[in-house]
């Protein structure tokens, strides 16, 4: 209730946060459940230890490299590269999107370069990250700009298409001119889908660090994870997997979380509203 | 271009002038004449309703006249200036104020959003006028509501206090009420009524209802069917003072609706003739080909 605006004219009614207490315990059973179940397979010697060993382990390994500094380090690295990919993917991916709407005919001419460009899976373009910044940052940022780009764009064009034509209307009739009607008018209608878009992209982006660093090796957890596989330490490797795992779920509950927030107006966050 | 406080009409001229205006809609191998030749005035301080058939280009027309469509031929003067595009000394009042409201801002940003483009008024000023055209429409305490928190009713008002906050010298209004319920439609139009004689404003109401444009008018512009030309002028010469119950029920008021009935009827009779104006005589005819520029 605290986050959502209440006024003395009608109340919203808060939704879209339907799961109750009782769906996040039947979540946390079921995560207990994965637990019991990664401990007691390799004990019960039905797959070797030697590649998954028990979760009791791999939980003692996780504090290991939690009292390690080259972890902290590793870690900062990766969300360094994923957060300054994600900053320029976000940024270029925006302004590309409103250049393109406001632009005439500048939609219809790219429209077909886009859609070229826009399969291309970025982690084709390792060779070429590779041979312009060899193991550097740099590198990973290529391969997480390159796939969070688009991510954006797209949702930037999707959403500019919203505009509603009344919405427009208004605003050119009380004199706003180009740069205000982007700015009160195009940018709000376009944010639902600027946000979606962005949530996206952060997901992607973190997947391209990783894979960059495990397959390039710049520094970060995904060259800790390569150096844990090729010396033998398996249950340092899933620590540092899991790790990845978390910063994932962290990341989605952070990006909806402001989704929400900036999106309190919008009918996907303020629920059913009479009118 | 007019100046942005602009001196009110003077003598001989008209606030607003719509003269030979022709809007053909063109594309995709069609040709549209929405609207074919229109020409009348508003003087300043006067409440005119604008009531044709459906589908007889009033919006088109309205487009046009708030300079947000460039007509095919004809121009509209403001003030004596020609319109090219959206005045300074206009607001408009669209139908569907759910679309026209922004949801993402609160009722008062709503109103004070068109303000912050006049770069003269300070940030008090702003606020000032916010205020005044709140409570002018009797919403000063939905200030910080949003508009998709207030009934339909309450959003076309906070759409008015937005029109109001403006300080427009004309008021375009499209279909403002269609969407409304009729109990509210009845409150809302007691609402203009009233703010037009308080602020002074020249209001261009546009509507499809033959009872909202004699009760609010003081002059009625009867259009044609499309191509729309103007079929009639009508003048209002009932009280002032008007109230939903004495009004509606006052002899002169039904025979004014009556007649501005019959014209839209005899506009839809002329469909595709030559446009009569004053008298629908021999309406049948004339050949729908030979229709050569008409002036009355």
């Amino acid at each position: 209730m605290t986050e959502t605006p209440v006024t003395s004219v009608k109340t919203a009614v808060p939704g879209a946060r339907r799961p109750g207490p009782g769906n996040a315990l039947l979540g946390l059973a079921g995560l207990g459940g994965f637990l019991a179940l990664a401990e007691a397979v390799p004990r019960l010697g039905l797959v070797s230890p030697d590649y998954l060993p028990p979760a009791s382990t791999i939980a003692v390994a996780l504090v290991g490299e939690m009292s390690d500094a080259a972890f902290w380090t590793a870690l900062g690295d990766t969300l360094t590269g994923w957060a300054l990919g994600l900053l320029i993917a976000t940024v270029a991916g925006v302004a590309t999107g409103v250049l393109i709407t406001v632009v005439p005919y500048l939609r219809e001419a790219t429209a077909s370069t886009v859609e070229f460009l826009r399969p291309i899976p970025s982690v084709a373009l390792i060779p070429l990250a590779v041979l312009l910044f060899g193991t550097d940052l740099r590198s990973t940022l290529l391969l997480v700009v390159y796939a969070a780009f688009w991510q954006v764009l797209v949702q930037v064009l999707y959403g500019v298409q919203d505009l509603d034509p009344v919405a427009e209307e208004t605003a050119r009739s009380y004199g706003l001119g180009t740069w205000a009607r982007i700015r009160h008018v195009l940018w709000p209608t376009a944010l639902p889908y600027v946000m979606t878009g962005v949530r996206l992209a952060a997901a992607v982006a973190l997947v391209l660090a990783i894979t960059a660093e495990l397959i390039i090796g710049t520094p970060g957890l995904g060259s800790r994870i390569a150096v844990a596989q090729t010396s033998h330490a398996v249950p340092d490797m899933y620590a540092l997997v899991a790790v990845t795992g978390l910063i994932g779920v962290l990341i989605n509950l952070g990006a909806r979380a402001v989704e929400r927030r900036s999106l309190a107006w919008h009918q996907s966050v303020r629920g059913e509203v009479t009118t | 271009m007019s100046k942005e406080s602009g001196v009110k009409a003077g003598k001989g001229q008209h606030m607003l002038d719509v003269r030979g205006l022709r809007k053909v809609y063109e594309g995709h191998g069609r040709h549209v004449e929405a609207v074919r030749d229109l020409t009348f005035s508003l003087d300043a301080g006067e409440l005119v309703c604008l009531v044709g058939p459906s589908g007889c280009g009033k919006t088109t027309l309205l487009k046009c006249i708030a300079g947000l469509l460039e007509p095919t031929s004809g121009e509209v003067l403001l003030q004596g200036d020609r319109i090219t595009g959206p005045p300074p000394g206009m607001a408009v009042v669209f139908q569907e104020y759910g679309r026209s409201l922004f949801p993402w801002l609160r009722v008062r940003d709503n109103v004070e959003l068109p303000l912050r483009q006049k770069k003269h008024l300070t940030k008090a000023r702003r606020r000032e006028l916010v205020e005044h055209a709140l409570h002018a429409v009797g919403l000063e305490d939905a200030a910080g509501a949003y508009p998709w928190q207030l009934s339909g009713g309450m959003q076309q008002r906070v759409a008015i206090a937005r029109a109001v906050a403006y300080e427009p010298e004309v008021l375009l209004m499209d279909e403002p009420f269609a969407a409304v319920d009729a109990q509210t439609r009845a409150d809302l139009e007691d609402l203009i009524r009233r703010l037009w004689q308080e602020l002074g404003v020249t209001v261009l109401f546009v509507t499809h209802d033959i009872d909202e444009a004699v009760y609010l008018g003081e002059r009625v512009v009867i259009l044609s069917s499309s191509p729309t030309v103007v079929q009639e002028q009508l003048t209002i010469d009932l009280p002032a003072e008007r109230d939903q119950l004495h009004t509606r029920a006052d002899p002169r008021f039904t025979e004014l609706r009556t007649r501005v009935y019959e014209q839209i009827q005899a506009a839809k009779r002329a469909t595709g003739a030559l446009p009569l104006q004053k008298t629908d005589t021999d309406a049948d005819t004339v050949p729908p080909a030979a229709a050569p520029g008409h002036k009355a």
